[in-house]
């Protein structure tokens, strides 16, 4: 029984078949130059196009786990087909094990689905045994094969990891067939894919068969998975599945492009993994495709704009930036109120927010360099007329809203300095004016009043904080 | 899900009005065998804006989606716009509860509008310039249009539940069904809801909306459900709305918040209306 199991790990370690290699021969790949390389990259990238359309529905439908229960349920349906054509004594073709793989993936489908729905499993459980329930059949069926003996099995090694180098014209003709019927289901019914990956209660509501959607999707991914089994292999081939599919999602936010860039995504990861194969003999085509991909998903992680990494971290930074201009700008006003001084010390500014300072060193320098303040000496700061007029629109805010709190929250006087803290950096006009026109009979027109004192007597001493008096 | 039970639906009951927008004639529904809605059975009228009212739990969703045929029933049989569900589906109008969708995905609101027209553009047609005009009426008449071509979740939760009252709007339904339409929302959507669902009424239509909030409830609606797993009680609101029914409704489990809440509807209606 472990003879399978060792197949195939010996299968995913064992090079692949490659292109001749040596000098000038990545160049002569990297150009096409051989018809086989053609044909290779040809079908690869078609199937990484393919991949990125179906998963991106599977993906937003929750079920990219389901791509990886179909192709490792494909196991013992090869197999079994196999033995049977073999008993049978017929010739063994790739149409009629494709078939046989195609059987097992569409009833461990139904499995999940009929499970679903008659147990209290939740997905994720009932995806797990339906997953390693048939690919432990399928590691048995395929040591009864290795073991009946015979020099016929060679080809059936190719569907664990793929044979992608070694892929031939048949094999593309394939996988375009697969591809350009996927893709025009897809399209044809991309307006109810879109509503039943969306919100399928009310897909239902509006009398469409959600069920039966979600059995056409099934059927999408089994023939997706099917001619993937080519070139990266039943256990693999999730990844050309979900990976671009899940990239696409950093790079826009409407659902036409996200089918768009996936598949062109997956048809670059794929082109990408099989010419790395190709150009270093001994690595396995099929997993370096997927890395490939993984590789594209990592750098549109980063790189996306739509909530990739860097595009969050950089609004991140401006809001910090902005809160700490704000934050700035109105100390520097309060203070001169409170004082009546308009050169203010750093030290004045550390008292009254608790800024680092070189925290406040660099919101200064910021300041300084958009105009809105001035450096009279060393260590004393003025605001400029328009940083004046800037600190009085935000301590009008922050006033506003600290009445608005007082009055309609019932906070106490001693809470709503921090609570208007956070808010007065995103007021918009419309809203401030509608906090105008709520308090207008309460307070005064021009500048209201700070309804609790401000903190005199930090800055009453507009003097260097003691113990760190410069000498 | 739909349908594995139209072999057996019962015919209804002769106490039921032929004219009623929606009836339920002994409907009971189970989840995993825990009963959810026992032996319901109520009549709302045309034209009336109906609120479906009980405690966490009472069934509420679950009547609403019985009605939709997205449960399945153990027994009994409902009626909406005097036919079956299969026949209606064309004129009958819902909101789901806004946390039952994902609002990362990737559309923008009025690709989330114009979903309501699906049944009408049909099969295999897409999207045409005429369907996305009906779309941007509907979301102007709930203030949304500034906001058509904006990604779902850059919406606030008040944005997003208007967009899904535009969707139904397109729908151009005689029946709605809305669940928790007003559930944390601001006060401006709030206002902008009750504005549109008071237009749908004036217009003949019929709303039947989950509601949660004890206090607004006879301000807002005219028809009212109680509901706790078993009907309480059903009707006009001026009959429905007493403190035994609504004691009934919550059992134990009217919290103070909720009393506190009936006890200021009551009141601020009282004095609105005298």
């Amino acid at each position: 029984m472990n003879d399978g199991i060792i197949t195939i790990f010996a299968m995913a370690t064992s090079p692949l078949p490659s292109a001749t290699t040596g000098d000038g021969a990545f160049l002569r790949i990297l150009l096409l130059q051989d018809f086989n390389t053609r044909v290779v990259v040809a079908g690869a990238m078609l199937l990484g196009a393919v991949g990125g359309v179906v998963g991106t529905f599977l993906l937003l439908r929750r079920r990219a786990l389901m791509g990886d229960v179909l192709g490792h349920a494909m196991l013992p349906g090869v197999a079994a087909a196999f033995l049977a054509v073999q008993a049978l004594g017929l010739d063994r073709s790739l149409p009629v094990l494709l078939i046989g793989g195609g059987i097992a993936a569409i009833l461990a489908g139904l499995a999940v689905i009929g499970l679903r729905r008659a147990s209290p499993l939740d997905d994720d459980a009932t995806m797990a045994i339906v997953l390693s329930g048939f690919f432990g059949l399928g590691v048995v069926l395929l040591s009864v094969v290795q073991s009946s003996g015979g020099g016929g099995q060679a080809g059936l090694e190719d569907f664990v990891f793929g044979k992608t180098a070694s892929m031939v014209t048949s094999d593309v003709v394939v996988i375009a067939v697969g591809g350009v019927l996927v893709a025009s289901v897809a399209g044809i019914f991309f307006k109810e894919f879109r509503l039943l990956c969306f919100d399928d209660g009310f897909a239902a509501s509006l009398g469409r068969p959600v069920m039966g959607l979600d059995l056409l999707l099934l059927a999408m991914t089994v023939v997706t998975a099917l001619v993937g089994l080519q070139a990266v292999g039943l256990i693999l081939v999730v990844a050309l599945l979900v990976i671009p599919a899940a990239a696409a999602r950093f790079l826009t936010d409407d659902l036409r492009w996200t089918v768009v860039f996936s598949s062109i995504m997956g048809a670059i990861g794929c082109w990408i993994g099989v010419t790395l194969s190709a150009a270093a003999p001994g690595l396995p085509a099929g997993a370096m495709i997927v890395l490939a991909t993984a590789g594209i998903f990592v750098v549109a992680l980063f790189v996306g704009p739509k909530r990739g990494l860097i595009q969050r971290w950089s609004l991140g930074r401006t809001l910090r930036r902005t809160v700490g201009r704000d934050h700035l700008l109105r100390s520097m006003l309060e203070c001169r109120e409170v004082t009546g001084d308009g050169e203010i010390t750093a030290d004045a500014l550390m008292r009254n927010r608790s800024w680092s300072r070189s925290g406040l060193g660099g919101l200064l320098r910021v300041a300084r360099r958009a105009g809105e303040v001035i450096q009279i000496d060393r260590d004393h700061w003025r605001l400029t007329d328009r940083g004046e007029i800037e600190a009085a629109a935000m301590v009008r805010n922050h006033r506003l809203w600290e009445h608005y709190l007082l009055e309609y929250a019932h906070l106490a006087p001693s809470h709503v300095d921090r609570a208007a803290d956070r808010i007065e950096h995103v007021l918009d006009p419309v809203l401030v004016r509608r906090l105008e026109a709520e308090l207008g009979a309460s307070i005064n027109a021009g500048q209201p009043g700070s309804p609790h004192p401000l903190a005199a007597h930090d800055f009453s001493r507009n003097a260097p904080l003691t113990g760190e008096q410069e000498s | 899900m739909p349908v594995h039970h139209r072999h057996r639906n019962p015919p209804i009951g002769p106490e039921h009005d032929p004219q009623a927008a929606l009836s339920i004639h002994d409907v009971t529904v189970a989840y995993h065998r825990r009963p959810v809605l026992w032996d319901l059975d109520l009549d709302i009228p045309r034209g009336v804006l109906a609120a479906v009212v009980g405690p966490n739990g009472a069934g509420k969703s679950t009547m609403i989606k019985a009605c939709l045929d997205l449960v399945p029933r153990v027994s009994g049989s409902i009626r909406l716009l005097g036919g079956e569900i299969g026949g209606v589906q064309g004129r009958i109008g819902y909101v789901p509860q806004r946390e039952t969708v994902d609002w990362d995905f990737p559309v923008s609101a009025l690709d989330v509008v114009c979903m309501g027209l699906y049944r009408k553009i049909g099969w295999f047609r897409p999207v045409r310039r005429r369907h996305r005009s009906l779309a941007m009426e509907a979301l102007d008449r709930v203030g949304m249009a500034d906001f058509a071509g904006r990604q779902i979740s850059r919406l606030s939760g008040g944005q997003q539940q208007r967009v899904f009252l535009a969707r139904a709007l397109v729908q151009d339904a005689e029946l709605y069904f809305m669940d928790e339409p007003f559930a944390s929302v601001d006060a401006a959507t709030e206002e902008a809801i009750l504005d549109v669902l008071r237009s749908l009424r004036d217009a003949g239509r019929t709303v039947v909306v989950v509601h949660h909030d004890l206090q607004t409830t006879r301000d807002y609606f005219d028809w009212l459900v109680l509901l706790n797993t078993r009907l309480v009680a059903a009707g006009g609101i001026e009959e429905t709305w007493t403190p035994e029914n609504l004691r009934a409704t919550y059992g134990g489990r009217l919290t103070l918040l909720e009393a506190a809440g009936w006890a200021m509807g009551t009141a601020g209606s009282g004095q609105r209306r005298s």
